[in-house]
Protein backbone atom coordinates (compact mmCIF):
# COMPACT_ATOMS: atom_id res chain seq x y z
CA UNK A 1 0.00 0.00 0.00
CA UNK A 2 1.42 3.36 -1.01
CA UNK A 3 0.27 6.90 -0.60
CA UNK A 4 0.45 8.49 -4.06
CA UNK A 5 1.45 12.15 -4.15
CA UNK A 6 2.15 14.88 -6.65
CA UNK A 7 4.44 17.81 -6.00
CA UNK A 8 2.64 21.15 -5.82
CA UNK A 9 3.68 23.82 -8.32
CA UNK A 10 6.57 25.99 -7.21
CA UNK A 11 4.18 28.98 -7.24
CA UNK A 12 1.83 27.20 -4.80
CA UNK A 13 4.75 26.27 -2.57
CA UNK A 14 5.95 29.88 -2.63
CA UNK A 15 2.44 31.07 -1.73
CA UNK A 16 2.26 28.54 1.14
CA UNK A 17 5.57 29.85 2.51
CA UNK A 18 4.65 33.53 2.23
CA UNK A 19 6.06 35.43 5.20
CA UNK A 20 8.00 32.36 6.36
CA UNK A 21 11.70 32.83 5.61
CA UNK A 22 13.58 30.14 7.50
CA UNK A 23 12.58 26.66 6.36
CA UNK A 24 13.34 23.12 7.53
CA UNK A 25 12.61 20.50 4.83
CA UNK A 26 11.32 17.00 5.62
CA UNK A 27 11.08 14.14 3.12
CA UNK A 28 9.90 10.56 3.56
CA UNK A 29 11.86 7.39 2.84
CA UNK A 30 8.81 5.34 1.96
CA UNK A 31 5.95 6.48 -0.31
CA UNK A 32 7.26 9.82 -1.55
CA UNK A 33 10.66 8.23 -2.19
CA UNK A 34 8.95 5.53 -4.25
CA UNK A 35 6.94 8.10 -6.24
CA UNK A 36 9.93 10.44 -6.54
CA UNK A 37 8.07 13.33 -4.95
CA UNK A 38 9.84 13.56 -1.59
CA UNK A 39 12.92 11.33 -1.40
CA UNK A 40 16.54 12.42 -0.82
CA UNK A 41 16.99 13.71 -4.39
CA UNK A 42 13.77 15.74 -4.39
CA UNK A 43 14.55 17.19 -0.95
CA UNK A 44 17.96 18.36 -2.22
CA UNK A 45 16.34 19.90 -5.32
CA UNK A 46 13.73 21.61 -3.16
CA UNK A 47 16.43 23.14 -0.96
CA UNK A 48 17.96 24.72 -4.07
CA UNK A 49 14.56 26.04 -5.20
CA UNK A 50 13.97 27.52 -1.75
CA UNK A 51 17.35 29.27 -1.83
CA UNK A 52 16.50 30.66 -5.27
CA UNK A 53 13.31 32.03 -3.73
CA UNK A 54 15.48 33.82 -1.16
CA UNK A 55 14.58 31.47 1.71
CA UNK A 56 17.07 30.31 4.30
CA UNK A 57 17.16 26.51 4.70
CA UNK A 58 17.95 25.68 8.32
CA UNK A 59 18.30 21.97 7.62
CA UNK A 60 16.59 18.89 6.21
CA UNK A 61 15.96 15.24 6.91
CA UNK A 62 14.33 12.27 5.21
CA UNK A 63 12.37 10.29 7.82
CA UNK A 64 12.34 6.53 7.02
CA UNK A 65 8.54 6.41 7.42
CA UNK A 66 6.95 9.78 8.16
CA UNK A 67 3.54 8.40 9.14
CA UNK A 68 4.67 6.38 12.17
CA UNK A 69 6.53 7.07 15.44
CA UNK A 70 9.89 7.50 13.69
CA UNK A 71 8.67 11.03 13.05
CA UNK A 72 8.88 11.87 16.75
CA UNK A 73 12.45 10.58 16.87
CA UNK A 74 13.39 12.57 13.77
CA UNK A 75 11.80 15.73 15.15
CA UNK A 76 13.81 15.36 18.38
CA UNK A 77 17.08 14.65 16.55
CA UNK A 78 16.66 17.81 14.50
CA UNK A 79 15.10 19.92 17.22
CA UNK A 80 17.66 22.74 17.17
CA UNK A 81 17.37 23.22 13.38
CA UNK A 82 13.60 23.06 13.53
CA UNK A 83 13.44 25.50 16.43
CA UNK A 84 15.41 28.05 14.42
CA UNK A 85 13.06 27.67 11.42
CA UNK A 86 9.82 29.57 10.81
CA UNK A 87 8.18 26.49 9.28
CA UNK A 88 8.63 22.93 8.10
CA UNK A 89 8.12 22.21 4.41
CA UNK A 90 6.82 18.63 4.24
CA UNK A 91 7.59 16.45 1.25
CA UNK A 92 5.83 13.45 2.82
CA UNK A 93 2.19 12.66 2.18
CA UNK A 94 -0.57 14.23 4.30
CA UNK A 95 -0.21 11.44 6.88
CA UNK A 96 3.31 12.66 7.58
CA UNK A 97 2.07 16.26 7.84
CA UNK A 98 -0.41 15.12 10.50
CA UNK A 99 2.29 13.24 12.34
CA UNK A 100 4.72 16.20 12.36
CA UNK A 101 1.98 18.45 13.71
CA UNK A 102 1.72 16.20 16.76
CA UNK A 103 5.28 16.88 17.90
CA UNK A 104 6.21 20.45 17.12
CA UNK A 105 4.50 23.75 17.44
CA UNK A 106 5.61 25.12 14.06
CA UNK A 107 3.62 25.52 10.87
CA UNK A 108 3.96 22.41 8.66
CA UNK A 109 3.39 23.35 5.01
CA UNK A 110 2.79 20.53 2.51
CA UNK A 111 4.88 20.62 -0.67
CA UNK A 112 2.94 17.72 -2.17
CA UNK A 113 -0.74 16.88 -2.71
CA UNK A 114 -1.87 13.44 -1.56
CA UNK A 115 -3.88 11.83 -4.34
CA UNK A 116 -4.89 8.28 -3.42
CA UNK A 117 -3.82 5.06 -1.76
CA UNK A 118 -2.50 2.53 -4.26
CA UNK A 119 -0.96 -0.88 -4.71
CA UNK A 120 2.07 -1.32 -6.97
CA UNK A 121 0.73 -3.89 -9.44
CA UNK A 122 3.78 -4.02 -11.67
CA UNK A 123 7.04 -2.16 -11.08
CA UNK A 124 6.28 1.56 -11.19
CA UNK A 125 2.55 1.11 -11.88
CA UNK A 126 0.46 2.21 -8.92
CA UNK A 127 -3.29 1.67 -9.03
CA UNK A 128 -5.94 2.74 -6.55
CA UNK A 129 -7.37 -0.55 -5.35
CA UNK A 130 -9.49 0.30 -2.31
CA UNK A 131 -11.71 3.24 -1.38
CA UNK A 132 -12.12 1.98 2.19
CA UNK A 133 -15.90 1.94 1.73
CA UNK A 134 -16.60 -0.39 4.63
CA UNK A 135 -18.70 -2.83 2.55
CA UNK A 136 -16.25 -5.02 0.68
CA UNK A 137 -17.70 -6.37 -2.57
CA UNK A 138 -14.52 -7.99 -3.88
CA UNK A 139 -15.90 -11.48 -3.25
CA UNK A 140 -18.76 -10.78 -5.65
CA UNK A 141 -16.78 -8.87 -8.25
CA UNK A 142 -13.94 -11.30 -8.89
CA UNK A 143 -11.48 -9.21 -6.92
CA UNK A 144 -11.95 -6.04 -9.01
CA UNK A 145 -13.33 -3.17 -6.95
CA UNK A 146 -16.19 -1.38 -8.76
CA UNK A 147 -15.81 1.58 -6.44
CA UNK A 148 -12.27 2.36 -7.45
CA UNK A 149 -12.06 0.74 -10.90
CA UNK A 150 -15.34 2.26 -12.24
CA UNK A 151 -15.32 6.04 -12.71
CA UNK A 152 -18.88 6.25 -11.34
CA UNK A 153 -18.41 3.61 -8.66
CA UNK A 154 -21.33 1.61 -10.07
CA UNK A 155 -22.17 -1.63 -8.27
CA UNK A 156 -24.86 -3.11 -10.55
CA UNK A 157 -23.09 -3.43 -13.89
CA UNK A 158 -21.73 -1.19 -16.65
CA UNK A 159 -23.15 2.17 -17.71
CA UNK A 160 -23.88 3.09 -21.32
CA UNK A 161 -20.55 4.85 -21.60
CA UNK A 162 -18.55 1.66 -21.87
CA UNK A 163 -16.94 1.27 -25.29
CA UNK A 164 -14.99 -1.75 -26.48
CA UNK A 165 -14.03 -2.50 -22.91
CA UNK A 166 -12.86 1.07 -22.24
CA UNK A 167 -14.28 3.90 -20.12
CA UNK A 168 -16.11 6.95 -21.53
CA UNK A 169 -13.91 9.20 -19.39
CA UNK A 170 -10.61 7.99 -20.84
CA UNK A 171 -10.10 5.64 -23.79
CA UNK A 172 -6.92 4.35 -22.15
CA UNK A 173 -8.74 3.21 -19.04
CA UNK A 174 -10.43 -0.18 -18.81
CA UNK A 175 -14.15 -0.46 -18.10
CA UNK A 176 -14.29 -2.06 -14.66
CA UNK A 177 -17.46 -3.96 -15.49
CA UNK A 178 -15.97 -5.49 -18.64
CA UNK A 179 -13.07 -6.73 -16.48
CA UNK A 180 -15.44 -8.00 -13.80
CA UNK A 181 -17.63 -9.72 -16.40
CA UNK A 182 -14.66 -11.43 -18.05
CA UNK A 183 -13.19 -12.68 -14.80
CA UNK A 184 -16.53 -13.87 -13.35
CA UNK A 185 -17.20 -15.67 -16.62
CA UNK A 186 -13.82 -17.42 -16.40
CA UNK A 187 -14.64 -18.47 -12.87
CA UNK A 188 -18.11 -19.67 -13.85
CA UNK A 189 -19.65 -17.23 -11.38
CA UNK A 190 -21.63 -14.84 -13.62
CA UNK A 191 -24.69 -15.37 -11.41
CA UNK A 192 -23.00 -12.97 -8.96
CA UNK A 193 -23.24 -10.16 -11.51
CA UNK A 194 -26.95 -10.83 -11.92
CA UNK A 195 -27.61 -10.11 -8.25
CA UNK A 196 -29.13 -6.75 -7.38
CA UNK A 197 -26.84 -4.64 -5.20
CA UNK A 198 -28.75 -2.21 -2.96
CA UNK A 199 -27.72 1.43 -2.43
CA UNK A 200 -24.61 1.76 -0.29
CA UNK A 201 -24.51 2.92 3.30
CA UNK A 202 -22.22 5.96 3.32
CA UNK A 203 -22.06 6.06 7.10
CA UNK A 204 -20.84 2.63 8.20
CA UNK A 205 -18.28 4.50 10.27
CA UNK A 206 -19.58 8.07 10.41
CA UNK A 207 -17.04 10.82 9.87
CA UNK A 208 -14.88 11.88 11.64
CA UNK A 209 -13.54 8.34 11.67
CA UNK A 210 -11.29 6.81 14.30
CA UNK A 211 -11.03 3.49 16.06
CA UNK A 212 -9.33 2.37 19.26
CA UNK A 213 -7.91 -1.16 19.19
CA UNK A 214 -7.48 -2.66 22.64
CA UNK B 1 -54.69 10.87 -13.70
CA UNK B 2 -52.89 7.94 -15.29
CA UNK B 3 -49.95 7.90 -17.65
CA UNK B 4 -51.20 8.38 -21.21
CA UNK B 5 -47.83 7.08 -22.37
CA UNK B 6 -48.38 3.88 -20.38
CA UNK B 7 -51.80 3.53 -22.00
CA UNK B 8 -50.18 3.87 -25.41
CA UNK B 9 -47.62 1.19 -24.50
CA UNK B 10 -50.38 -1.13 -23.29
CA UNK B 11 -52.52 -0.53 -26.37
CA UNK B 12 -50.08 -2.46 -28.53
CA UNK B 13 -49.80 0.41 -31.05
CA UNK B 14 -46.47 1.46 -32.53
CA UNK B 15 -45.47 4.08 -29.94
CA UNK B 16 -43.62 7.26 -30.93
CA UNK B 17 -41.66 9.35 -28.47
CA UNK B 18 -39.33 12.23 -29.14
CA UNK B 19 -37.01 14.39 -27.16
CA UNK B 20 -36.45 18.05 -26.38
CA UNK B 21 -33.45 19.45 -24.54
CA UNK B 22 -33.92 22.35 -22.11
CA UNK B 23 -31.89 25.49 -22.83
CA UNK B 24 -28.79 26.76 -21.12
CA UNK B 25 -30.38 29.84 -19.59
CA UNK B 26 -33.81 31.20 -18.91
CA UNK B 27 -34.86 31.95 -22.46
CA UNK B 28 -37.41 29.17 -22.99
CA UNK B 29 -38.81 30.44 -26.27
CA UNK B 30 -37.27 27.87 -28.61
CA UNK B 31 -37.72 25.07 -26.08
CA UNK B 32 -41.44 25.80 -25.66
CA UNK B 33 -41.81 26.11 -29.43
CA UNK B 34 -40.36 22.61 -29.83
CA UNK B 35 -42.78 21.26 -27.23
CA UNK B 36 -45.68 22.89 -29.13
CA UNK B 37 -44.40 21.38 -32.35
CA UNK B 38 -44.28 17.83 -30.96
CA UNK B 39 -46.83 17.48 -28.17
CA UNK B 40 -49.76 16.46 -30.35
CA UNK B 41 -47.68 14.45 -32.80
CA UNK B 42 -45.99 11.98 -30.45
CA UNK B 43 -47.09 9.80 -27.52
CA UNK B 44 -44.64 11.43 -25.13
CA UNK B 45 -41.76 13.89 -25.09
CA UNK B 46 -38.56 13.11 -23.21
CA UNK B 47 -36.97 16.04 -21.43
CA UNK B 48 -33.26 15.49 -21.05
CA UNK B 49 -31.43 15.94 -17.76
CA UNK B 50 -28.21 17.94 -18.26
CA UNK B 51 -27.39 15.70 -21.21
CA UNK B 52 -23.69 15.05 -21.80
CA UNK B 53 -23.15 16.48 -18.30
CA UNK B 54 -23.75 20.02 -19.58
CA UNK B 55 -25.59 22.17 -17.03
CA UNK B 56 -28.97 23.40 -18.29
CA UNK B 57 -32.53 24.25 -17.25
CA UNK B 58 -33.69 21.20 -15.26
CA UNK B 59 -35.57 18.23 -16.71
CA UNK B 60 -38.13 18.59 -13.92
CA UNK B 61 -38.98 22.14 -15.02
CA UNK B 62 -38.97 21.10 -18.66
CA UNK B 63 -41.29 18.14 -18.04
CA UNK B 64 -43.60 20.46 -16.11
CA UNK B 65 -43.74 22.77 -19.13
CA UNK B 66 -44.83 19.82 -21.30
CA UNK B 67 -47.60 18.93 -18.84
CA UNK B 68 -48.75 22.55 -18.60
CA UNK B 69 -49.12 22.58 -22.36
CA UNK B 70 -51.26 19.46 -22.24
CA UNK B 71 -48.53 17.14 -23.51
CA UNK B 72 -47.24 13.88 -22.07
CA UNK B 73 -43.77 14.15 -20.56
CA UNK B 74 -41.10 11.58 -19.83
CA UNK B 75 -38.84 13.18 -17.26
CA UNK B 76 -35.29 11.95 -17.66
CA UNK B 77 -33.58 11.53 -14.35
CA UNK B 78 -29.87 10.83 -13.96
CA UNK B 79 -28.10 9.79 -10.77
CA UNK B 80 -25.12 12.05 -11.44
CA UNK B 81 -26.21 15.27 -9.74
CA UNK B 82 -28.52 14.38 -6.86
CA UNK B 83 -28.30 12.06 -3.89
CA UNK B 84 -31.17 9.74 -3.02
CA UNK B 85 -32.98 12.35 -0.91
CA UNK B 86 -32.95 14.95 -3.68
CA UNK B 87 -34.09 12.39 -6.27
CA UNK B 88 -36.96 11.25 -4.05
CA UNK B 89 -38.02 14.82 -3.32
CA UNK B 90 -38.06 15.69 -7.02
CA UNK B 91 -40.16 12.58 -7.71
CA UNK B 92 -42.70 13.69 -5.09
CA UNK B 93 -42.89 17.15 -6.63
CA UNK B 94 -43.08 15.77 -10.19
CA UNK B 95 -45.99 13.53 -9.27
CA UNK B 96 -47.98 16.34 -7.66
CA UNK B 97 -47.58 18.40 -10.82
CA UNK B 98 -48.86 15.79 -13.25
CA UNK B 99 -45.63 14.21 -14.46
CA UNK B 100 -46.32 10.49 -14.85
CA UNK B 101 -43.29 9.04 -16.65
CA UNK B 102 -39.65 8.81 -15.65
CA UNK B 103 -36.66 7.52 -17.57
CA UNK B 104 -34.00 6.32 -15.12
CA UNK B 105 -30.40 6.82 -16.22
CA UNK B 106 -27.05 6.54 -14.53
CA UNK B 107 -25.93 9.76 -16.26
CA UNK B 108 -22.84 10.63 -18.24
CA UNK B 109 -19.61 11.14 -16.35
CA UNK B 110 -18.92 14.66 -15.07
CA UNK B 111 -15.59 15.15 -16.91
CA UNK B 112 -17.23 14.79 -20.36
CA UNK B 113 -19.37 17.87 -19.66
CA UNK B 114 -18.92 21.58 -18.98
CA UNK B 115 -18.52 21.53 -15.17
CA UNK B 116 -15.44 19.39 -15.11
CA UNK B 117 -14.58 19.94 -11.46
CA UNK B 118 -18.06 19.15 -10.11
CA UNK B 119 -18.69 16.16 -7.89
CA UNK B 120 -20.32 13.17 -9.58
CA UNK B 121 -22.84 11.96 -7.01
CA UNK B 122 -23.97 8.47 -8.13
CA UNK B 123 -25.42 7.79 -4.68
CA UNK B 124 -27.86 5.56 -6.59
CA UNK B 125 -27.48 3.94 -10.00
CA UNK B 126 -30.17 3.55 -12.66
CA UNK B 127 -31.30 0.19 -11.24
CA UNK B 128 -31.50 1.44 -7.70
CA UNK B 129 -33.45 4.49 -8.91
CA UNK B 130 -35.95 2.24 -10.70
CA UNK B 131 -36.38 0.21 -7.54
CA UNK B 132 -36.72 3.38 -5.46
CA UNK B 133 -39.59 4.54 -7.67
CA UNK B 134 -41.38 1.22 -7.14
CA UNK B 135 -40.85 1.49 -3.39
CA UNK B 136 -42.28 5.03 -3.45
CA UNK B 137 -45.23 3.75 -5.48
CA UNK B 138 -45.80 1.30 -2.62
CA UNK B 139 -45.89 4.27 -0.25
CA UNK B 140 -42.44 4.09 1.26
CA UNK B 141 -39.23 6.13 0.89
CA UNK B 142 -35.68 4.77 0.87
CA UNK B 143 -35.33 5.47 4.57
CA UNK B 144 -38.14 2.96 5.14
CA UNK B 145 -40.60 5.66 6.18
CA UNK B 146 -44.22 5.79 5.08
CA UNK B 147 -45.17 8.50 2.62
CA UNK B 148 -48.26 10.58 3.24
CA UNK B 149 -49.45 10.13 -0.33
CA UNK B 150 -47.59 7.82 -2.69
CA UNK B 151 -46.45 8.41 -6.28
CA UNK B 152 -47.53 6.68 -9.48
CA UNK B 153 -45.10 6.60 -12.36
CA UNK B 154 -44.44 4.63 -15.49
CA UNK B 155 -40.70 4.16 -14.99
CA UNK B 156 -38.40 3.04 -17.74
CA UNK B 157 -34.74 2.69 -18.54
CA UNK B 158 -32.31 2.57 -21.42
CA UNK B 159 -30.35 -0.17 -23.14
CA UNK B 160 -27.52 0.01 -25.67
CA UNK B 161 -27.96 -2.73 -28.30
CA UNK B 162 -24.63 -1.83 -29.97
CA UNK B 163 -22.57 -1.94 -26.76
CA UNK B 164 -19.26 -3.77 -27.11
CA UNK B 165 -19.02 -6.23 -25.48
CA UNK B 166 -22.77 -6.79 -25.37
CA UNK B 167 -23.00 -9.48 -22.66
CA UNK B 168 -22.41 -7.25 -19.57
CA UNK B 169 -24.96 -4.79 -21.02
CA UNK B 170 -27.55 -7.56 -21.39
CA UNK B 171 -27.06 -8.68 -17.78
CA UNK B 172 -27.82 -5.12 -16.69
CA UNK B 173 -30.80 -4.99 -19.06
CA UNK B 174 -32.23 -8.13 -17.44
CA UNK B 175 -31.66 -6.68 -13.97
CA UNK B 176 -33.59 -3.56 -15.04
CA UNK B 177 -36.47 -5.78 -16.20
CA UNK B 178 -36.39 -7.61 -12.87
CA UNK B 179 -36.65 -4.40 -10.82
CA UNK B 180 -39.67 -3.33 -12.82
CA UNK B 181 -38.67 -1.26 -15.85
CA UNK B 182 -41.90 -0.74 -17.77
CA UNK B 183 -40.30 0.37 -21.03
CA UNK B 184 -36.91 0.76 -22.64
CA UNK B 185 -35.64 3.45 -24.96
CA UNK B 186 -32.46 2.44 -26.74
CA UNK B 187 -29.30 4.27 -27.65
CA UNK B 188 -29.28 5.16 -31.36
CA UNK B 189 -29.49 2.16 -33.67
CA UNK B 190 -28.63 2.18 -37.39
CA UNK B 191 -27.73 -1.43 -38.10
CA UNK B 192 -31.13 -3.09 -38.50
CA UNK B 193 -29.70 -6.61 -38.70
CA UNK B 194 -27.95 -6.23 -35.37
CA UNK B 195 -30.99 -4.57 -33.80
CA UNK B 196 -33.23 -7.37 -35.06
CA UNK B 197 -30.86 -9.86 -33.44
CA UNK B 198 -31.04 -7.88 -30.19
CA UNK B 199 -34.84 -7.86 -30.37
CA UNK B 200 -34.95 -11.61 -30.94
CA UNK B 201 -33.28 -11.87 -27.55
CA UNK B 202 -35.07 -8.97 -25.80
CA UNK B 203 -38.62 -9.75 -26.96
CA UNK B 204 -39.04 -12.63 -24.53
CA UNK B 205 -38.89 -10.22 -21.59
CA UNK B 206 -42.16 -8.63 -22.79
CA UNK B 207 -41.13 -5.10 -21.81
CA UNK B 208 -41.84 -2.65 -24.65
CA UNK B 209 -38.71 -1.41 -26.40
CA UNK B 210 -38.58 1.85 -28.33
CA UNK B 211 -35.70 1.92 -30.79
CA UNK B 212 -33.53 5.04 -30.61
CA UNK B 213 -33.52 6.98 -33.88
CA UNK B 214 -30.94 9.76 -33.97
CA UNK B 215 -31.16 12.00 -37.04
CA UNK B 216 -27.95 11.97 -39.08
CA UNK B 217 -27.70 15.58 -40.22
CA UNK B 218 -24.42 15.19 -42.15
CA UNK B 219 -21.79 12.64 -43.12
CA UNK B 220 -19.39 14.32 -40.72
CA UNK B 221 -21.79 13.86 -37.81
CA UNK B 222 -22.31 10.20 -38.74
CA UNK B 223 -18.57 9.58 -38.80
CA UNK B 224 -18.07 11.46 -35.55
CA UNK B 225 -20.74 9.45 -33.76
CA UNK B 226 -19.54 6.08 -34.92
CA UNK B 227 -15.96 6.93 -33.99
CA UNK B 228 -16.54 8.74 -30.72
CA UNK B 229 -19.89 8.02 -29.09
CA UNK B 230 -19.92 4.86 -26.95
CA UNK B 231 -22.58 2.39 -28.07
CA UNK B 232 -23.26 3.98 -31.48
CA UNK B 233 -22.36 2.25 -34.71
CA UNK B 234 -23.23 3.82 -38.07
CA UNK B 235 -22.71 1.30 -40.90
CA UNK B 236 -20.41 2.46 -43.70
CA UNK B 237 -23.17 2.22 -46.35
CA UNK B 238 -25.18 4.90 -44.51
CA UNK B 239 -22.12 7.16 -44.27
CA UNK B 240 -21.51 6.60 -48.01
CA UNK B 241 -25.13 7.42 -48.75
CA UNK B 242 -24.77 10.75 -46.94
CA UNK B 243 -21.40 11.47 -48.55
CA UNK B 244 -22.97 10.80 -51.96
CA UNK B 245 -25.28 13.83 -51.85
CA UNK B 246 -24.37 17.55 -51.99
CA UNK B 247 -23.84 19.16 -48.57
CA UNK B 248 -27.11 21.10 -48.70
CA UNK B 249 -29.06 17.90 -49.27
CA UNK B 250 -27.47 15.90 -46.44
CA UNK B 251 -30.13 16.83 -43.88
CA UNK B 252 -32.88 15.71 -46.24
CA UNK B 253 -30.99 12.46 -46.80
CA UNK B 254 -30.67 12.00 -43.02
CA UNK B 255 -34.42 12.53 -42.65
CA UNK B 256 -35.01 9.96 -45.39
CA UNK B 257 -32.72 7.42 -43.65
CA UNK B 258 -34.45 7.96 -40.29
CA UNK B 259 -37.90 7.68 -41.89
CA UNK B 260 -37.01 4.53 -43.79
CA UNK B 261 -35.52 2.92 -40.62
CA UNK B 262 -38.71 3.66 -38.67
CA UNK B 263 -40.89 2.33 -41.49
CA UNK B 264 -38.90 -0.91 -41.58
CA UNK B 265 -39.14 -1.36 -37.80
CA UNK B 266 -42.88 -0.79 -37.93
CA UNK B 267 -43.55 -2.92 -41.00
CA UNK B 268 -41.90 -6.00 -39.57
CA UNK B 269 -43.09 -5.29 -36.01
CA UNK B 270 -39.50 -5.56 -34.85
CA UNK B 271 -40.06 -3.47 -31.71
CA UNK B 272 -42.80 -1.62 -29.83
CA UNK B 273 -42.04 1.80 -31.23
CA UNK B 274 -39.36 4.40 -31.71
CA UNK B 275 -37.77 7.23 -29.79
CA UNK B 276 -36.79 10.00 -32.22
CA UNK B 277 -33.88 12.21 -31.20
CA UNK B 278 -33.22 15.09 -33.58
CA UNK B 279 -30.61 16.71 -31.27
CA UNK B 280 -31.07 20.41 -31.94
CA UNK B 281 -33.07 19.88 -35.15
CA UNK B 282 -36.44 19.21 -33.54
CA UNK B 283 -38.11 21.04 -36.45
CA UNK B 284 -37.23 17.98 -38.54
CA UNK B 285 -39.16 15.49 -36.37
CA UNK B 286 -42.49 15.94 -38.21
CA UNK B 287 -40.61 15.46 -41.51
CA UNK B 288 -39.03 12.25 -40.19
CA UNK B 289 -42.46 11.00 -39.16
CA UNK B 290 -43.86 11.87 -42.59
CA UNK B 291 -40.96 10.08 -44.26
CA UNK B 292 -41.78 7.04 -42.11
CA UNK B 293 -45.39 7.18 -43.20
CA UNK B 294 -46.64 7.81 -39.68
Amino acid sequence: MKSITKQKSIEDIQEGLKGLDRIFVVGCGTCTTMTKTGGIEQVEEMKERLQEMGKRVTGSTVIPTACDDMTEVAMKENEQFIRSADAILSMSCALGVHRMNLYINKPVIPAVDTLFIAVEETPGYFREACAQCGQCLLGQTAGICPLTACHKGLVNGPCGGTNNGKCEVDKDKDCAWTLIYNRLKEQGRLDLMRQYQPPRNHHIVPKPRAVKIT
Amino acid sequence: MVSRFKEALDSGKFVITSEVAPPKGTNLEKFLHHIDLLKDRVDAINITDHQSSVMRFPSLGGALAVVEKGGEAIMQMTCRDRNRMALEADLLFAYTRGIRNVLCLTGDAVPVGDHKEAMGVFDLDSLQLLKTIHQMMDGQDLGGNNLDGAVEFCAGAIVTPEAQPIEPQLIKFEKKVEVGAEFFQTQAIYDLDNFTKFMDYARKFKTPILAGIVLLSSARMARYMTENVPGIFVPQDLIDELTGVPKEEMLAKGIEIAGRTIAALKKDAICGGVHIMAIGREEAVPDIMAAAGL
